[in-house]
């Protein structure tokens, strides 16, 4: 049996929301054209997780409005919180559906920096959207949840580093979901042109417990000849969500691209994240850190595939499952023929705090090339009674040896996440989530 | 002062019984040296006073101060002053040696009254200077990676850091060479005194040149067989084992034979 996949809207509804917007007119094709090709596309077919029955098309309302903020000062507490420089001069914060903060530095203007709202992006810089947004990265039609993200996209954020500058302080996206009839849409369209650098953060924040929507995400992020991005992410979306959230990554000769996801969702997700090292002597390194709890089911894919020769690819990742949660981590290391000399190195690791959680990983490489390096490293286990034993003979409650040894497990990807901020906010959320 | 009284302790792994009813009396200010082949049942005894979870304690009693031993969690024993310094400490990744005897530390406190940063550190430093302990093991993941040597000072640094009333030492001196045991000798002794009692387990005399005990006992078969002054342990060097045998009429010393 599957779910239902017809959708409430239809062509005249997407239409109006593309008109509404002012969209030019490409845009509204390419949503049309994907609502037109709904019914015939295939569900994706993430490995190990069966989501047949899985609803990823119903949801309450298509877009909600919200208030916008006319400054920092309003930010309720818990998204004041994630702001980390306190003169965070770069901001853009969604809520729900409706852009309500955005701020870039005088400074990146004048250097000619793109940082806004997708829809303003669309107008004011549509040439430059379109040669990116959903061409090199993510597909279309690539399969249902791809078309019925780009018909219904409803919200995100367009980033364009033009070549040569290099942006030092981190650049930070709140997605806040604050109504629980919202569903998100989200686009991240990240591009740095040719030598120049940025680091990219952006949080999902559900600020009620539950909620009945859904979230579509896909982030791309272009990485251009010598650039370098590195892309944080902190999501923490609430139960309630079908969650399918894709970040895709391309890179050119010689740019670098890090990935530092913190996935902390209390939905059922599906998580794709893929970077292709399409140029020579480019590099992707992937670090990922999750927590499952209640009875949540997740699954976890992540690739890098090796086209350019020399490319440099490594996937670590660390999740902790807790009560009934389940998560699948399938690793993928892809190295295409003629991708001399590439190195793809990836480790997988999950700790299963209770008997009920599950937990498997799955590492795959798989190479059509001789004159390469690779390799992997997984595990699957339980809490070893015994580390707990030798804690509490010091003194240390069940519950905090507990929480040091999930800590612990974690530690080794939190401290290698490349940006500060985003391990400070996710050594906290973790806190709330393991106690 | 304080009292451990161990009576008629039966223990159990796996169904099968290790301690035949052990009875043992330390106060603080007394250190205690059990003795033994291997595979009588020294080390079971150091673990099921602790609590480790293989171990199944089938009858008897361990009372500290007139308290029930054997009804608290592992980390309740602790905070009621034992310790076991143990013969194969666990490895934990990810967590620094500093912020685990912190967390020790402060669970023995209320809240509120949580150690300061300074002063923890403070006291992290001179112990480990007096143990001859390279300061960055502070910041290494708790045991990862540390030599035998290395895990065996470890266990001391954290004797010394928490001062508990009875300290149970499992064959701290297995692995060790001589620079080293001299090192661990020297932290025991430095917290010998009033308010501490320990039962030093080992099956070697060695240790005992350095940290002189006021009991010594021989296990075997699961029960403590022979108790005297330092002397039986001097004995025992010199002449081994045979002998207690002989006098007792015992074949085979280890667990699982019958006098």
């Amino acid at each position: 049996m599957t779910v239902e996949t017809k959708l409430a809207l239809t062509e005249q509804d997407i239409r109006s929301f593309s008109e509404g917007n002012q969209e030019p007119s490409w845009m509204t094709e390419l949503r049309l054209k994907a609502l037109g090709e709904l019914e015939t596309l295939p569900m994706p077919t993430p490995d190990k997780t069966k989501i047949t029955n899985w609803n990823f098309t119903e949801f309450p309302t298509h877009t909600v409005e919200s208030n916008a903020y006319t400054s920092l000062e309003e930010l309720p507490e818990e998204v004041k919180a994630l702001v980390h420089a306190e003169e965070q001069k770069n901001i853009y914060i969604q809520r729900n559906n409706t852009p309500a903060f955005v701020s870039l530095s005088a400074d990146l203007q004048a250097k000619g920096v793109i940082f806004t709202d997708i829809y303003t992006a669309l107008r004011e810089h549509s040439d430059l959207v379109q040669k990116y947004f959903m061409t090199d990265g993510v597909k279309v039609n690539e399969h249902k949840l791809t078309a019925l993200h780009a018909a219904l996209l409803n919200g995100g954020v367009f980033v364009y580093v033009p070549k040569n500058v290099v942006i030092e302080e981190p650049v930070q996206v709140i997605y806040l979901h604050d109504n629980d009839s919202a569903s998100l849409f989200n686009h991240t369209l990240l591009v740095a042109d040719e030598n120049s650098a940025v680091t990219y953060v952006e949080n999902y924040l559900s600020t009620v417990e539950k909620t009945t929507g859904q979230a579509n995400i896909i982030s791309e992020v272009i990485v251009k000849d010598n650039a370098k991005v590195t892309f944080g992410t902190v999501d923490v979306l609430a139960e309630g969500f079908t969650t399918y959230v894709n970040r895709r990554g391309v890179t050119s000769r010689d740019a670098v691209l890090e990935w530092a996801l913190g996935m902390m969702n209390d939905s059922d997700t599906i998580s794709e994240n893929v970077t292709h090292l399409v140029g020579d002597n480019s590099e992707g390194h992937v670090k990922m850190v999750v927590v499952g709890r209640g009875k949540q089911k997740q699954n976890f894919t992540t690739k890098v595939i090796h086209w350019g020769k020399h490319t440099e690819g490594q996937i670590l990742k660390h999740g902790v499952m807790k009560d009934e949660a389940s998560s699948i981590f399938n690793g993928i290391g892809k190295i295409e023929f003629g991708a001399t000399k590439s190195n793809a190195e990836q480790e997988s690791r999950v700790l299963m705090l209770s008997e009920k959680a599950r937990g498997d990983a799955n590492p795959i490489l798989l190479i059509d090339e001789d004159d390469v390096t690779a390799g992997h490293a997984a595990s699957v286990g339980r809490v070893d009674p015994l580390q707990l034993y030798y804690l509490m003979s010091r003194g240390i409650s069940k519950h905090e040896a507990e929480r040091l040894v999930i800590h612990g497990f974690l530690a080794p990807v939190v401290n290698e996440l490349p940006i500060e901020g985003v391990k400070k906010q996710l050594t906290e959320v973790i806190e709330r989530k393991v106690r | 002062m304080s009292t451990l009284v161990i009576k008629d302790l039966h223990v159990a792994i796996d169904g099968k019984e290790i301690l035949k009813g052990v009875n043992l009396t330390i106060n603080t200010n007394e250190i205690h040296a059990i003795m033994g082949p291997n595979g009588t049942g020294k080390s079971t005894l150091a673990s099921a006073i602790m609590g480790h979870p293989k171990y199944e304690v089938t009858s008897g009693s361990v009372e500290l101060d007139g308290e029930d031993v054997l009804e608290m969690e592992v980390d309740e024993r602790a905070k009621a002053g034992l310790f076991l310094a143990m013969q194969y400490p666990s490895e934990i990744t990810g967590v620094t040696n500093a912020d685990f005897l912190r967390s020790a530390i402060n669970a023995r406190r209320a809240e509120g009254e949580e150690i300061s940063l300074m002063k923890f550190i403070r006291e992290l430093d001179s112990k480990m200077e007096f143990l001859e302990m390279d300061v960055d093991m502070a910041q290494r993941y708790l045991n990862e990676g540390f030599s035998g040597g290395e895990k065996k000072r470890n266990e001391i640094l954290q004797l010394m850091m928490l001062q508990p009333k009875f300290a149970i030492l499992d064959e701290i001196d297995s692995g060790l060479d001589i620079d080293a045991l001299k090192v661990v000798s020297k932290g025991i002794n430095e917290m010998r005194g009033e308010g501490f009692g320990s039962l030093i387990i080992t099956h070697y005399q060695r240790l005992l040149n350095y940290i002189t005990p006021d009991h010594v006992h021989v296990m075997m078969q699961g029960r403590v067989v022979k108790s005297g002054g330092p002397e039986l342990a001097q004995k025992l060097e010199a002449q081994g084992y045979d002998w207690i045998k002989e006098e007792l009429g015992i074949e085979d010393e280890t667990v699982g034979q019958e006098a």
